[in-house]
């Protein structure tokens, strides 16, 4: 057997791929984008709601808003880690995300208003984010699936708190509940935007989809995701902002618009607004570390020295 | 080393009442929770993600502990008052927080240094209230001892770094040292003197191990346990309780 | 898909693996944990620290937020030898020694649970 024919042989068998074995080298590329996009998004995706933490108008939501910020770190790092295993070092992915050269996901790039936010990130981004990993739990490469296991167990609460606190607005004063809907009005269709290109427009969608990177396409994604939460948001009494949403008996799942490309597109090249801020303040944090890093490795060194 | 000399607060202020348990389980819990918001401000900006995840647990153990004594404090009040209306409805004069974990974050080392003088004298104090009579209080030093104690592991572990690392980072954590020194004798402050010199001898072992000095500067500040602040704790709380100052009366 | 960046029409799909770094690194580590007392230690993840003592600080920090662990090991990650999956199966064929496995042995029912 070749070693690619016992590469297939082991995707077929939906057995998983692991670090050591032989793999053909576009797969291995597109892992590591994946995998950095992925780790990267966790870890910008600090920022946005890391905003509030000062702020959160209780003990008991900072608490849980502090939690929540922090296990993105630690899923940030899970990911990293997955990454790693093909071969690319952590301290260079952090340098090209620095560097522009690499990507994350474009919902980070909007900015967190309002408390309502906190709340609408959990229960959209969260929720969307979930709607995809919980696939990417069964993806072919043994360390991604595994952290994706991880996460999504850790996950779990993240949804659910978002949601409970729209809740508690929703069944507030008229104000609160104003400033639901306004934040439902502005995440809604940057969370869409989060499933991706349509499926005819997407370049990678059908070799990750062989490869068993990839499970589910964008637009079938995307319509779970718009099927779950539109029943959720008249729960809670919102309006979702848009006027061609309704339900379709026939196909059984709602019709819905369509999302504004040129937006979508103009954020994924920088131009949202807060792509500079984000990576400003990700530099920023580098930057100052540096001497701290370095620190920790001369006493490393002297230790090491003074044993020997 | 001098005597430390430590400046009263203005004429006319309210003595510290030990004999108070509302108020010193207020002061406690103010410690705690000041803390925590300047901990809180540090996740995403740690020098890695490790320690992002580090200080973030640091942080939550406070919170969790300002939280617990604060519905104590209210339950053994009376007067129905909540954790959030100890933490967002009293104005700087009423926080009781001693002045060493209100200073600014600086850079890491100050974070660091800060973090030692301040575990340090909290292992010590949950020790002591951990048998204490009040068994609510005596449970939640018992929890806080623990967490203490791996904060001063953390802390201490970072200043020997820091201090015995590059010729940087031993001038940051000189630098933090100096400057926040002045801050700790307030933290005795009423209580007996062993308390002080085990704090010495432990912050001692763990500076002499970093090559830091103890700075010659026997000046002492004091007033946080009294109400009177330095500047740095009313934009704090401008922030924190901004949510429920400008939206009174909400749940959220 | 949700955290994947499309390409950009006019973009390289090509994603840069190396960069310059600045500053040195932190070495890997790898992190085992004992969930409880009784069971053995199991490969959990890894991560980035100057020295053992931060190692295991961090793995603490990293992977015990929720309160998985007993017991923590941390190992650099260079200092693990490491038997690819080829080498094994050139070396080692379970198949060959079917006497190895107990199913391989017929015990009369009467006898009982063996």
């Amino acid at each position: 057997m070749t070693l690619e024919e016992r590469f297939d042989v082991i995707l077929a068998a939906e057995d998983k791929i692991e670090p050591a074995d032989w793999m053909p080298d576009d797969y291995r590329k597109t892992l590591i984008r994946q995998i950095a996009q992925h780790a990267h998004s966790e870890i910008i995706g600090m920022q946005p709601e890391g905003n509030w933490i000062s702020r959160a108008p209780t003990l008991h939501r900072k608490a849980i808003l502090m939690a929540k910020v922090q296990d993105e770190a630690g899923h940030g790092l899970y990911l990293y880690s997955a990454a790693e295993t093909l071969g690319v070092d952590r301290d260079q992915m952090q340098t090209l995300l620095h560097q522009g050269k690499h990507k994350y996901s474009s919902i980070f790039n909007y900015p967190t208003l309002s408390w309502a936010d906190m709340g609408t990130i959990g229960w959209l981004v969260d929720g969307a984010a979930i709607t995809n990993q919980v696939m990417l739990t069964r993806c072919s490469y043994g360390p991604y699936a595994r952290a994706m296991v991880r996460i999504c167990k850790e996950e779990s609460f993240h949804q659910r708190q978002g949601y409970e606190s729209l809740i508690r607005l929703c069944s507030g004063s008229p104000e609160q509940k104003a400033m639901a809907q306004d934040a439902l009005n502005r995440w809604w269709w940057p969370s869409l935007m989060m499933f991706g290109p349509h499926d005819t427009d997407s370049t990678h969608t059908e070799q990750s989809m062989e490869w068993k990177i990839k499970r589910v396409s964008n637009d079938d994604l995307r319509q779970q995701f718009v099927d779950m939460t539109v029943p959720q948001a008249d729960y809670l009494g919102l309006v979702v902002p848009d006027r061609d949403l309704r339900w379709n008996e026939e196909r059984g799942h709602y019709d819905f618009g369509e999302i504004d490309w040129e937006e979508f597109w103009a954020v994924v090249k920088g131009n949202g607004p807060m792509n500079r801020d984000r990576i400003e303040h990700k530099v920023r944090a580098w930057d100052e570390g540096a001497w701290v890093r370095e620190a920790a490795l001369a006493h490393a060194a002297k230790k090491e020295g003074a044993i020997t | 080393m001098s005597e430390p000399v430590i400046s009263t607060a203005p004429q006319g202020a309210p003595a510290s009442d030990s004999s108070d348990p509302v108020r010193a389980l207020v002061a406690h819990a103010d410690d705690n929770l000041v803390l925590a918001q300047r901990l809180g401000d540090w996740i995403s900006r740690a020098p890695e993600l490790e320690e992002d995840i580090a200080l973030g647990n640091i942080a939550l153990d406070h919170l969790g502990v300002a939280r617990a004594l604060y519905s104590h404090a209210g339950h053994l009040e009376g007067k129905g008052r909540t954790e959030d209306d100890f933490a967002m409805q009293r104005p700087e004069r009423e926080f009781l927080n001693a002045l060493l974990v209100e200073q600014p974050n600086g850079d890491f080392a100050h974070t660091m240094v800060r973090g030692l003088l301040f575990d340090a004298y909290q292992v010590e104090l949950w020790t002591d209230l951990s048998g204490a009579d009040d068994s609510t209080l005596a449970g939640i030093a018992g929890l806080a001892l623990k967490e203490a104690r791996y904060h001063l592991l953390h802390t201490s572990s970072w200043v020997i770094r820091l201090g015995d690392g590059t010729e940087e980072s031993h001038r940051r954590a000189q630098a933090a040292v100096d400057a926040l020194w002045r801050y700790t004798a307030e933290l005795f402050e009423g209580a007996a003197s062993e308390y002080h010199d085990i704090w010495r001898k432990v912050v001692g072992e763990v500076l002499d191990e970093a090559r830091l000095q103890i700075p010659d500067d026997p000046y002492q500040r004091s007033g946080g346990r009294r109400g009177f602040h330095s500047e740095h704790l009313g934009p704090l709380l401008a922030e924190m309780q901004w949510m429920q100052r400008s939206h009174p009366g909400l749940e959220w | 898909m949700t955290y994947e960046v499309p390409v950009a029409p006019g973009e390289s799909a090509e994603l840069e693996e190396t960069a310059d770094l600045a500053t040195e690194v932190w070495p890997m580590w790898e992190v085992f944990v004992r969930a409880r007392r009784g069971i053995s230690h199991v490969h959990i993840g890894s991560l980035h620290a100057a020295d053992a003592e931060a190692a295991l600080q961090n793995a603490r920090d990293v992977y015990t937020r929720r309160g998985e662990g007993a017991s923590l090991w941390v190992v650099r990650s260079s200092e693990i030898n490491a038997f690819e999956p080829d080498d094994i199966s050139d070396y080692v064929d379970a198949n060959e020694k079917p006497y190895r496995l107990a199913t391989t042995y017929e015990i009369p029912d009467e006898v009982g649970h063996m």
